[in-house]
């Protein structure tokens, strides 16, 4: 028996102290700079003219009302177009191969790909009087273009990929067995959707649902092309800042800006919250994948 | 409550899955699909639940034709080899999700979900969800979910596959049982022998989208239509004799193949299959018609003893199976010199060689 010779403890595979340290302080300078400063700015300025004159900016005036309203209508309607679109979608990549899928996945991303400034040009090119549409829609007394149904319309294409995109991997990782389970136990097509698809996929819906809404409200570069910026009739909240901000009535524009920074804020602490609930509810289905 | 799945063909791009395949399972009985991976017997399984669709072929249900119809409307109770069980539905929801899709009174629902839980045992598990149960326990509520609507087939695709070997067994013996008592009209695949002529009335063996012969279990082991069933069916040693005056050679020893069973071959030569239980081993020559060897290793465990013995004028490797006492007997050990007697041989004609 040898003695017993005492080896030093391996050093630790790490970065030195000194490393961990500047490079944590970039990181939060950063976050502070460009992220946490601009943020909290904007409520100082929403608040510099004092309480009341906060609420009155946002409640006094007609138009900011108006912008707000129509917000609150253009957002959910065209998440919810997105939401009937994306899970048709997204159903249909994942559990079948059809000639132009590939086509259909490629056009889902489009709207990333192109700038929104493009898109309401080419809403314009489609349905503005020399348009595409114009003539015909002129001769049915229609109007698209300059009304709240451009703004849906615009709004409604740029945040096409948020629900889709997240649907379709979501989808491909249940895989398709219970539902054809659910088949062979007699349940037609609209059982199987909502007793077996849509709670398998409810968190991944919800979480896509957020970035679209997210995206859907803070939308601007096509909505100031197609909407006209008619104050009171066609300014979306982002659009009101803008118009408030150029007419240098900063209280005003960041007041509203204010209402936009905080529904950001709340999306964000949802989508934490859901990409919890999501994260659990991968790894039990991992979990179920490698014990079966 | 017969089915018959006749001139079935199934291509998926290129691959041929199935190649024309006649399949039937007469009413009331348990049959076994079995091959390797690849031959086709789940595609065919599915193609008869109605999951998939044959470009060729029909399906017969009795005397109708329901090649058309989908999964729903064929009533087939189907056990997938993952389960498929809804995993956000408790126990009891998931085994009545059949008969709430059918609009069975809540009364009649609880009462049949009950009895089926009480027929796997698991009648307390009813709130529980299918992440709590273990393996063996999914399998069973999988079973009694699709036996829950009283469907006149079930159809079960390697059910046991995914088991650990005793709950394997226990769930085998089950379904045997069940199907003693119901007679339900069954169709099962599974790539193990063991399991298929365990569980099974008729074995259907399969490969590369065809059938290579149907029987029971004894029909198909003791008379092996060709090369491939014999070779799948338990471990086999193949020879590549000489066919001189009839009579089959390996060397100077001659092979006992039945009279009748000769081919002959342009070259003169031909494969001879011989089981490893229809080998012999001795420690002397013995009458001359015998093969000598050295044993390079002997596994003892279970109810036969198989040895491994390696003839070397023929550079063979040679699969013996004993009976636990024959190798006490013969006391021989690892490195000892063997001399291997054929008991009976089998040969098959030239185009079935594997």
């Amino acid at each position: 028996m040898g003695s017993l010779t005492t080896v030093p403890r391996a050093a630790k595979a790490e970065d030195p102290a000194w490393i961990r340290w500047t490079l944590t302080a970039v990181a939060v300078l950063l976050l502070t700079v460009l992220v946490i400063v601009p943020v909290v700015s904007v409520f100082v300025e929403a608040f510099a003219d004092g309480w009341t004159a906060y609420w009155d900016n946002l409640l006094g005036d007609p138009d900011t009302r108006s912008a707000m309203l129509l917000t609150a209508v253009v957002a959910p309607v065209a998440v919810a177009c997105n939401v009937a679109f994306g899970v048709a979608a997204a159903w249909a990549i994942a559990r079948f191969h059809f000639r132009g899928r590939t086509t259909l996945v490629t056009v889902i991303d489009l709207p990333f790909s192109v700038s929104p400034v493009v898109v309401g040009l080419m809403f314009v090119l489609l349905f503005g009087m020399q348009g595409f549409f114009g003539p015909w829609l002129r001769a049915h007394g229609v109007q698209i273009l300059f009304t709240p149904i451009a703004l849906i319309l615009a709004t409604t294409f740029v945040t096409v990929p948020f629900v889709a995109r997240e649907m379709i991997p979501v989808m491909e990782a249940i895989g398709p067995d219970e539902e054809l389970a659910a088949l062979s136990l007699g349940a037609n097509g609209w059982q199987i959707f909502v007793r077996v698809t849509l709670p398998n996929v409810k968190w991944g819906l919800i979480y896509g649902v957020l970035l679209c809404n997210a995206r859907a409200m803070g939308e601007f570069g096509a909505v100031y092309v197609v909407g006209g910026r008619i104050a009171g009739e066609t300014n979306t909240m982002p659009l009101q800042v803008d118009m408030l901000f150029q007419g240098f009535n900063s209280p005003a524009a960041f007041a509203i800006a204010s209402v936009l920074t905080l529904l950001g804020l709340v999306t964000l602490a949802l989508k934490t919250w859901v990409e919890g609930r999501k994260k659990d509810l991968t790894q039990s289905h991992e979990d179920a994948k490698v014990e079966s | 409550m017969s089915i018959l799945a006749k001139n079935v063909t199934k291509r998926f791009g290129s691959f041929v899955a199935l190649d024309n395949v006649t399949v039937e399972a007469p009413s009331g009985e348990l049959v076994a699909l079995l091959g390797p991976s690849g031959s086709g017997k789940t595609t065919l399984l599915r193609i008869i639940a109605g999951l998939e669709f044959p470009d060729a072929g029909t399906v017969q249900y009795r005397d109708d034709d329901i090649t058309d119809r989908s999964a729903r409307e064929r009533n087939m109770g189907f056990v997938f080899q993952h389960y498929a069980l809804f995993r956000h539905m408790t126990v009891f929801e998931n085994v009545a999700f059949g008969l709430r899709v059918r609009k069975w009174p809540e009364d009649k629902i609880r009462s049949r979900v009950t009895e089926l839980l009480e027929l796997v045992r698991l009648d307390t598990m009813g709130h529980r969800y299918p992440a709590q149960l273990s393996g063996g326990q999914r399998q069973r509520i999988a079973l009694v979910r699709a036996l829950a609507p009283e469907p006149k087939v079930i159809l079960l695709d390697e059910p046991f596959g995914a088991l650990d070997a005793k709950v394997r067994a226990e769930l085998r013996a089950w379904l045997r049982r069940f199907h003693d008592q119901f007679h339900v009209t069954s169709i099962f695949v599974t790539h193990d022998q063991e399991e298929a002529f365990e569980v099974a009335d008729r074995v259907v063996v399969m490969n590369h989208g065809k059938v290579e012969q149907v029987g029971t279990p004894v029909e198909v082991f003791e008379h092996p239509a060709n090369a491939f069933v014999m070779d799948f069916l338990g471990n086999v040693n193949v020879f590549q004799a000489q066919l001189k005056d009839g009579r089959v050679l390996l060397g100077d020893v001659e092979l006992p193949v039945r009279q009748g069973a000769v081919v002959v071959n342009s070259n003169g030569k031909a494969d001879v299959y011989v089981r490893p239980h229809e080998l012999d081993l001795e420690a002397g020559a013995g009458d001359g018609n015998c093969l000598r060897g050295k044993v390079m290793h002997v596994n003892p465990a279970g109810a036969v003893v198989k040895v491994r013995v390696m003839v070397e004028d023929f550079g063979l490797m040679v699969n013996v199976d004993l009976t636990p006492d024959r190798y006490k007997s013969l006391a021989v050990r690892v490195g000892e010199s063997v001399f291997v007697s054929p008991k009976s041989a089998k040969i098959f004609e030239p185009d079935y060689t594997i």
